[in-house]
């Protein structure tokens, strides 16, 4: 069993969890992600790895609330125990190497970014970036990223916080400006990701995006979390998550992750009635 | 007096009809009578075939004789003085290519029920208690060993090791243990209840478990090594990679591979309402593939309410499924469509699975495997209406262990080298079952397990 030792409320469905996991803790790095599991009946999930501490022995993740396996998570407390929490998953984000680039998160896909701009940061690039939010109240991260970028620009779709429009508008003033990216990265939505790709493209940026299709098991066993990119089948818990984003085939792995939506709805309400009739 | 009947007892089962709408035992089980009934056919050969038939070469006359005198905790003892799984093995072995294909009985009629008795025994003392209490726990002998991978390799090396005194971890990726048995092998034909028995037995005899453990991301070998303090690795990881076809539209939504489809359900209990795992519900199912994997797949499809079709590229007589499933699958419904191989998945304008385009194969010369060639007949392609396809293909070993560890050899198929003794091309590191071999049996990969078991105890032993 895995405990809550800390759990903080960025916003109203967007939740950060510090697990007591060491040995999960001692091994990751950033871009890898965990599965977990709330309890005996729960399903397997994944999550990006916000941020580890190998001295605690605790990992860090941030989960917005979409439906019920995360509706369930939200209802445990710190000094709570997580049934299952397996990793670290996937290959690390590579950040070697490169000078100038350029983070494009969306959404919870910030707290994703995140620590893959740090690492950025840490082998010294020059880091730019670039985050979007439907709206002020979605904003999170701000500062942290404020801290690690000399460039940062934050959009919301309404144009109640920042600047108004999308990450990709955003993007293109800043490729538009001059600034030659040795590489964009970018973690969000898959349509987010998949339009970032479409900017980049003409100018042959490299960019990378990290691919979040529907997992199970994450060690490469059930072949579910399969993309087709650059005509070729990956498994993403092993092959990735972070793929070429010009090579992915979008219009797929969006439709792929679809696959089970009447199921999630419906367990998403059966859920949040079983609390609501609890909180009666 | 032998009985000369020359058919088996036939064994209690569901009515097909009930079942193939229920996940729980097909197979019921021989009563006492039936039991020694059966026993009393086998001719307690001098020179018994069956046992070289048998891949840990149970002791098969010696424990049949003793179910025939009623002595069904002697046999039990007798059976697992070399198989510590009879449970599993009566239920999953494919007999009729082992022990039952090798009886003196099979030459005029059938073979003794071999498998069904050996099940019937384990059975017994599972539901009767061991006479005189739990077995003794063997003192510790002070050295560690770690096992990777919780299938029946991993076990089988675990029990051994443990009954000899050493103190062993297994280190299993999943949630849960048992490898195949607990995610493959679906309930009806193996019930987890039997597993867990199994694996508590383990326990009692002190392995230490560890499961959401992945080698070579949560800890590597070598660390299990160095830092861990664990003399011998044993690595059971078995073949979890899932084959797809190189076909067009082998990503549309309602394409899966038997690997999750069966996970899905076996693992993660998806059938039942309590479970938060989705899971599709499909009108129509083809499975492409004639194996274990594809009758067990096309079986669970059946009892979520699916029409369901086998899509086999040669004929009946080359399924190499256990008989026994292909006959408990036509039985509950199964529609085979063999000589008939896919060649593109068709689907909507949402991508959603509408069908599958087959065409049709004949037998050609045998190839290098034995087996008669199936080969295309040009102009024969016909579609068939589905809404799910489920591949059956097979399973390769998982690369994940071999990329983490250094100087661990593999061969062309991906699966870890070894010598006789189960030993890797790295020093104390051992490798058995699916992992090395492919995708095989359970009897195999716990033989595998027994066979490193022995070398790792001869090995730390002398120091
Ligand atoms: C590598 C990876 C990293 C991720 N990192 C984060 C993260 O850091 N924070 C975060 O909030 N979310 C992250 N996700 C997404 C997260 O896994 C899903 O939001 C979660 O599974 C939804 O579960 P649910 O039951 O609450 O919602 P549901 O209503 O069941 O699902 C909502 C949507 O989430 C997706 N989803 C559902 N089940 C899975 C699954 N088993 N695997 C992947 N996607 C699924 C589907 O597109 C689905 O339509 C990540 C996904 C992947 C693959
Ligand atoms: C659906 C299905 C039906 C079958 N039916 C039969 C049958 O009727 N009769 C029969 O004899 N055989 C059958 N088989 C084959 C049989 O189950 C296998 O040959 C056998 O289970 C192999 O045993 P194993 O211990 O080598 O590996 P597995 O049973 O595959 O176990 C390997 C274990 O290692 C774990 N693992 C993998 N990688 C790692 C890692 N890096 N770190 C930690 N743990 C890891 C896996 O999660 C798994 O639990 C069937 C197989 C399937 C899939
Ligand atoms: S272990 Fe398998 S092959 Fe051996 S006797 Fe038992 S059923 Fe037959
Ligand atoms: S070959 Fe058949 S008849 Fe002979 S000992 Fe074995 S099971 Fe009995
Ligand atoms: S999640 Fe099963 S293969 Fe990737
Ligand atoms: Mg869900």
């Amino acid at each position: 069993m895995y405990r809550i030792v800390r759990k903080e409320a960025l916003r109203p469905t967007v939740t950060l969890y510090e697990i007591e996991a060491p040995l999960v803790a001692k091994k990751a790095q950033p871009g890898q992600f965990i599965i977990l599991r709330v309890d005996e009946n729960g399903e397997r999930i994944p999550i990006t790895i916000n941020d580890f501490d190998p001295e605690k022995g605790t990992v860090t993740i941030i989960v917005q609330t979409v439906g019920a396996t995360t509706e369930k998570l939200s209802h445990l407390n710190e000094g709570d125990c997580l049934q299952d929490f397996v990793g670290p998953l996937g290959k690390a984000t590579e950040t070697e190497g490169k000078k100038k680039v350029c983070v494009v998160g969306g959404g919870v896909g910030c707290a994703i970014a995140y620590p893959v701009l740090k690492k950025f940061h840490d082998c010294g690039a020059e880091v730019h970036a670039v985050i979007g939010f439907k709206n002020k109240d979605l904003v999170i991260l701000e500062d942290q990223f404020r801290a690690a970028s000399s460039v940062l620009k934050v959009c919301t779709d309404d144009g109640s916080y920042g600047q108004k429009g999308l990450v990709t508008d955003a993007l293109k003033e800043l490729i538009e400006a001059g600034n030659q990216y040795d590489e964009v990265f970018a973690i969000g939505p898959m349509v987010m990701m998949k339009f970032v790709s479409k900017t980049t493209e003409p100018y042959g940026i490299p960019t990378t995006v990290s691919m979040s299709p529907i997992m199970i098991d994450g060690t490469g066993m059930c072949g579910g979390c399969r993309l087709s990119v650059g005509g070729e089948m990956k498994f993403a818990c092993v092959d990735g998550p972070d793929f070429d984003g010009h090579k992915v085939d979008w219009d797929l792995a969006v439709k792929r992750n679809q696959m089970y939506q009447e199921f999630e709805k419906h367990k998403y309400e059966e859920t949040c009635n079983l609390f609501k009739k609890e909180a009666q | 007096m032998a009985n000369m009947s020359l058919k088996k007892n036939p064994m209690p089962s569901q009515d097909p009809n009930v079942r193939n709408k229920n996940f729980d035992e097909v197979a019921l089980g021989y009563t006492e009578e039936m039991a020694i009934d059966e026993a009393k056919r086998c001719l307690n050969c001098k020179n018994p075939k069956c046992v070289n038939g048998c891949p840990v070469n149970v002791h098969i006359p010696e424990f049949i004789s003793k179910v025939a005198e009623g002595k069904f905790d002697e046999a039990y003892g007798v059976i697992t003085s070399t198989n510590s799984l009879p449970a599993i093995c009566g239920r999953v072995c494919p007999q009729e290519n082992q022990c039952e294909g090798q009886c003196i009985r099979g030459i005029k009629g059938e073979s003794v029920g071999i498998g069904r008795l050996e099940r019937f025994v384990a059975d017994y003392h599972n539901a009767h208690g061991h006479q005189g209490g739990a077995p003794a726990v063997p003192e510790r002998n002070g050295h560690k060993v770690a096992v990777v991978g919780s299938g029946p390799a991993g076990l089988t090396c675990a029990g051994d090791l443990a009954r000899k005194g050493y103190d062993v971890t297994v280190f299993e990726a999943l949630h849960q243990v048992g490898g195949v048995l607990v995610y493959g092998i679906p309930e009806f034909r193996l019930p987890k209840a039997i597993v867990a028995k199994e694996v508590a037995r383990l326990e009692h005899f002190g392995v230490k478990i560890m499961t959401d453990t992945v080698v070579g991301r949560t800890i590597t070998v070598d660390e299990l090594m160095d830092d861990m303090g664990f003399e011998a690795v044993f690595i059971g990881s078995g073949a979890g990679l899932p084959m797809f076809m190189n076909i067009p539209g082998v990503n549309y939504k309602g394409v899966l591979s038997a690997n999750e489809f069966l996970t899905r359900i076996n693992l993660m209990k998806a059938y039942l309402p309590d479970s938060d795992t989705p899971l599709i519900h499909p009108k129509k199912v083809a499975v492409v593939g004639g194996g274990n994997v594809a009758m067990d797949a096309a079986r669970c499809a059946k009892r979520l309410g699916a029409e369901v079709y086998i899509v086999y590229r040669r004929g009946m007589e080359e399924l190499p499924a256990r008989r026994e499933e292909v006959e408990h699958a036509e039985e509950e419904g199964i529609i085979f469509k063999t000589l008939c191989n896919p060649v593109e998945v068709l689907a909507d304008e949402n991508d959603d699975v509408k069908g599958i385009r087959c065409i049709r194969m004949e037998l050609g010369e045998p190839d290098a495997s034995g087996r008669r060639r199936p080969i295309e007949v040009p102009g024969s392609e016909f579609d068939v209406d589905v809404d799910c396809v489920i591949m059956a293909l097979g399973t390769s070993p998982n690369p994940l262990i071999k990329s983490t560890t250094e100087g661990l050899e593999i061969n062309k198929k991906g699966g870890i080298v070894v010598n006789e003794d189960g030993l890797t091309s790295r020093e104390h590191v051992y490798a058995g079952g699916d992992a090395v071999t492919g995708a095989a049996t359970v009897i195999l990969a716990m033989g595998a397990g027994k066979t490193a078991a022995r070398a790792i105890d001869e090995a730390l032993s002398k120091k």
